[in-house]
């Protein structure tokens, strides 16, 4: 039987009233009194040297409060870089410069250069207007094969040339790599693009902030994932604000999928703004603008090997990629085609040998970073690609081919020849457990189905494995980062028993007040309505580093259970002072203190109003009240995995791909809230069918983006997804967090691509058509001429 | 800037009088003069729906309506279908089903269902995902939406049989 509450049950999201209701608060619902409204006039070229910027006639408009240029911002920082990759000889990565306003040049449309501040919103934007603003153009820089040849126009004048680094890992292998590739069997060779995506939450950034000359103190409310992040890297590195002088508040925010976990420049802006003009400021991205100015996802170039033996098990791999950096560095993105995707090149099998190499490539487009799974689907799309593609060279059924180079049950913990220790993990049964849910053994007369109605049919696996729970502290500054990947919670008890968790985790869809609070109930065993979940406030929560990474359970939720084991171990105290009984023999079941071995017991809410009003209670041993505060930090990441089976069917006529059914057979480890884990899983993976049939982003040849709005960015419909058939049930749980969880998050993300491609190219074959790879998105016309050519 | 115009319109049954630009759009009306946040503005080009409201009787995009065309209107946003002591059957069933994540599409969602299932209350599921086809969501799929529509659907048909 379902349970009704606590770990494991799919309890109803108590966030959702407030939404249902129209009474959510994100953060463009906020107005501050006296505010005064930003617009910024951004680049509308790729490339160029800014001569003159003429605010003249937009001054003395009507409302205008004042404009601002990057020499209004000589004294601030620029935008940081919170990871630094070591290239493959030793040397730290390429880093310009990131203004918050261009400064001299313009390096890709959308670069914002100016911004004006009015009393009201058109009054800005008839002042954007009239600025004049003088550019000469130069060559942009597109193709990241051609930026990084001698002799290249250089988006940075400061830097020796495009390439921000050349990566090489496993660097010691890469001689043995090659050997054992060139003494293959087999080697099947894949040349593949990972398109670029636009993260598109449904809430564009707002940022709205407050400076008051009182106390000297700021406030920006801002769309974020992580709002301590954005108070570390505004406040220390372009602001020189001190943090207890700095409050960022993330109210309810629509949506993020990486893409709001980054710190922006019009965040920065409006604090320093509102400090100059003495008033609120609030700026509200248009979609437009969120195209050019929101880091987008993906964009890799890569051919992959695989060498494989007699006996058909994999001996190495080898990728060579080339990763878009855009024209700035944003937060996260050198980390994203190197330790986020390079560590997951082992797969869900026992390739002894892999080397992957990462150029990373500084263009004039909008800079990239991290969009759910990070890394690691363009890692899963080329292997699970480039083993389908064996698969079908070798005539091997592509699932026994994966079953028998699959790591086994009894191997693990595993340790990778990518540097990760895998900790648990039965691909073997998520595989299994995919192919009964899509009944494979019959999928044969489905085939001859469609083929009575015209339509070829076809059937793409993939089985992915993920690192999530990001990270070991100690592990990722060894790697380049410049943070510690903790995360924190304090649990205060207040009186009467009911209970605040501050929780360094951010929610922004994810229903944390709903399931971080059935942990805290069922550990203390009283009903989860007495649990409140508090977030996304530097006032009130401990220094926690926010949600991306499917961390927010495994790592912001041990940090929740360590203090509330601290709580419980107080309160037990606090029982057996009251009951005159050994501390150690104190038992806490459903909420009632008891002595083993007699019926004597205090209920929860005697002890906590003990704690506060401590007239009998043991003052020399504890101190009064009852709150405590952990930090968490993880010793390893979680390795979520999964089989991931697509079903389609190709119009030959038309080349116009149908997805028929999708299924998802992953092990998260134990499940807290199978509800909301369910409809994590099919978020992502309609994001991953996104990308492999809808969505792209295209610049042409200026560096123009052509793809700006959702006119011309196919963003997955309701009227374009099949239902999905989702399974957990295959739960191997992590080994090293207190609950047992992996992260759900990026899954769907991850599985997908690989499964819709692997599908369209089954069903070609299976008709007869000699293709063997399409570049996502597989759009009619792709299939079409892939089909014709 | 032309002069400000007087607009009469009746939201979710109060009539109101407003002094508005004639280049003000109704989301912004609805937003910032009478403090309705239900509906958002997600892409100020009608491809989202996070701003749908009903005008008169059918689902439009508020962002890209002006306010002067609402003049003398019936206008009803998602805070016009619950009570202060109930959700609606539809807000109910996309609780019950988990037909949101984020929230931010959901007023546009919930006020384009809500017409949806009265244009035909009885759909099909491919009725449904085309009836939703012009409200994005990024964070459910959809899976869930259309599960709590069909169900809304069924449980207001059950109660319109009853009553009958």
């Amino acid at each position: 039987m379902p349970k009704d509450g606590g770990i494991g049950a799919s309890t109803k999201r108590r966030e959702d009233v407030r939404f249902l209701t129209g009474k959510g608060r994100y953060t463009d619902d906020i107005n501050l009194q006296n505010q005064t409204y930003a617009w910024f006039v951004r680049s509308d070229i790729a490339h160029g040297t800014i001569q003159n910027i003429d605010t003249s006639d937009a001054e003395s408009m009507d409302g205008v409060v004042k404009i601002f240029t990057s020499k209004d911002f000589e004294a601030a920082g620029g935008i940081p870089c919170g990871w630094q990759v070591t290239d493959r000889f030793g040397q730290p990565m390429q880093e310009p410069k990131h203004p918050i306003l261009a400064e001299g040049k313009v390096r890709h449309v959308g670069d914002p250069i100016a911004v004006v501040v009015a009393e009201t919103l058109e009054q800005a934007r008839d002042a954007a207007e009239a600025i004049d603003i003088d550019i000469d153009e130069l060559e942009p820089v597109l193709d990241m094969k051609a930026a990084i040849q001698d002799g290249a126009t250089k988006v940075h004048d400061d830097l020796t040339s495009n390439l921000c680094y050349d990566w090489g890992f496993v660097e010691e292998n890469r001689e043995a790599v090659d050997e054992a590739i060139k003494n293959a069997h087999h080697v099947t060779t894949l040349e593949l693009v990972n398109n670029r995506l636009c993260a598109n939450p449904m809430e564009p950034r707002v940022a709205v902030a407050d400076y008051s000359q009182a106390n000297d103190e700021y406030t920006l409310y801002t769309t974020s994932q992580n709002p301590h992040v954005i108070r570390l890297l505004m406040g220390a590195f372009v602001l020189s604000i001190p943090e207890h002088k700095l409050r960022v508040v993330a109210p309810d925010v629509g949506g993020g999928f990486g893409s709001k976990i980054y710190h922006y420049a019009e965040e920065a802006f409006v604090t320093h703004a509102s400090k100059i003009v003495g008033r609120p400021v609030k700026w509200t991205s248009t979609r437009s603008e969120a195209f050019i100015s929101d880091a987008h996802g993906r964009d890799h170039v890569t051919k992959i090997e695989l060498a494989m033996d007699e006996n058909h098990k994999f001996t190495a791999v080898r990728t060579d990629t080339y990763a878009n950096m855009g024209a700035y560095l944003s937060t996260f993105a050198p980390s994203i085609p190197t330790w986020l995707h390079g560590t997951l090149m082992a797969g869900n099998y026992t390739t002894p040998l892999v080397y992957v190499n990462v150029k990373a490539v500084f263009t004039n487009t909008v800079p990239v970073d991290a969009y759910r799974g990070a890394g690691r689907p363009e890692a899963t799309f080329q292997l699970e690609r480039v083993v389908d593609k064996a698969a079908r060279e070798i005539g091997m059924d592509p699932a026994e081919l994966r079953r028998l180079n699959f790591i086994k049950p009894d191997q693990f913990p595993y340790d990778t020849p990518v540097a990760v220790t895998y900790d648990t993990g039965n691909y073997h049964a998520t595989l299994d457990k995919g192919l009964e849910m899509v009944d494979y053994a019959n999928f044969d007369a489905r085939v001859a189905e469609s083929k009575a109605r015209g339509k070829l049919r076809g059937l793409g696996l993939a089985h992915f494995i993920e690192a999530c729970g990001i990270a070991p502290s100690n592990l990722v500054g060894q790697l380049g980062a410049r943070a510690g990947l903790y995360e924190s919670a304090t649990v205060r008890v207040n009186a009467t028993g009911s209970i605040s968790v501050m929780t360094g985790s951010h929610s922004h869809g994810q229903g944390h007040e709903t399931s971080f609070a059935q942990v805290v109930a069922e550990m203390i065993g009283i009903d989860a309505s007495q649990v409140d979940i508090v977030h996304g406030d530097t006032s009130k929560t401990p220094m926690g580093m926010g949600t991306y990474g499917s961390r927010s359970i495994a790592v912001g939720g041990s940090a929740m259970v360590r203090a509330t084991e601290k709580i419980i171990n107080k309160a037990k105290k606090i029982a057996a002072h009251l009951m005159e009984a050994s501390e150690g023999d104190i038992e806490l079941k459903d909420g009632q203190f008891t002595v083993a071995g007699t019926d004597k017991s205090v209920a929860w809410g005697d002890v906590t109003l003990a704690a506060y009003v401590p007239h009998n209670y043991p003052l020399e041993e504890i101190e009064p009240g009852l709150e405590e505060t952990a930090f968490y930090d993880p010793s390893n990441f979680t390795y979520p995995s999964g089989a991931y089976i697509c079903e389609v069917e190709v119009d030959p006529d038309t080349g116009k791909v149908d997805v028929l059914g999708f299924i998802a057979a992953d092990d998260f480890g134990n499940v807290i809230n199978p509800m909301i884990v369910e409809g994590q899983v099919h978020g992502g993976v309609a994001q991953g069918i996104g990308q492999a049939m809808l969505e792209n982003t295209v610049f042409d040849e200026n560096g123009q983006l052509l793809s700006g709005s959702f006119m011309d960015y196919a963003m997955p419909r309701a009227s374009d997804m099949p239902m999905f058939d989702v399974d957990h049930s295959c739960q191997t749980p992590c080994t090293h967090n207190p609950l047992g969880v992996k992260g759900c998050g990026e899954a769907g993300a991850i599985g997908s691509p690989p499964a819709v491609v692997n599908a369209v190219i089954d069903a070609l074959q299976r008709g007869g058509y000699d293709v063997d790879h399409i570049d996502m998105p597989v759009s009619p016309s792709r299939v079409w001429e892939a089909m014709n050519k | 800037m032309s002069d400000k115009m007087h607009l009469k319109m009746t939201v979710n049954g109060k009539q109101e009088d407003l002094l508005v630009e004639p280049r003000e759009l109704l989301i912004y009306v609805l937003r910032e003069k009478l403090n309705l946040t239900g509906p958002h503005v997600g892409c100020e080009t009608t491809h989202c729906g996070a701003c749908t409201v009903e005008l008169n009787g059918k689902s439009v995009k508020s962002c890209t309506v002006l306010a002067a065309q609402a003049q003398g209107a019936e206008v009803t946003t998602v805070e016009g279908l619950s009570t202060p002591d109930d959700l609606h059957v539809l807000q109910k069933a996309f609780r019950e089903h988990h037909g949101l994540q984020c929230g931010f599409c959901t007023p546009g969602m919930i006020t384009r269902a809500h017409r949806l299932l009265q244009e035909n209350p009885n759909p099909t599921e491919e009725e449904v995902r085309f009836g939703i086809a012009g409200n994005l969501c990024r964070c459910t799929g959809y899976q869930n939406i259309v599960k709590s529509i069909l169900a809304a659907a069924a449980e207001m048909n059950a109660a319109k049989e009853a009553a009958e």
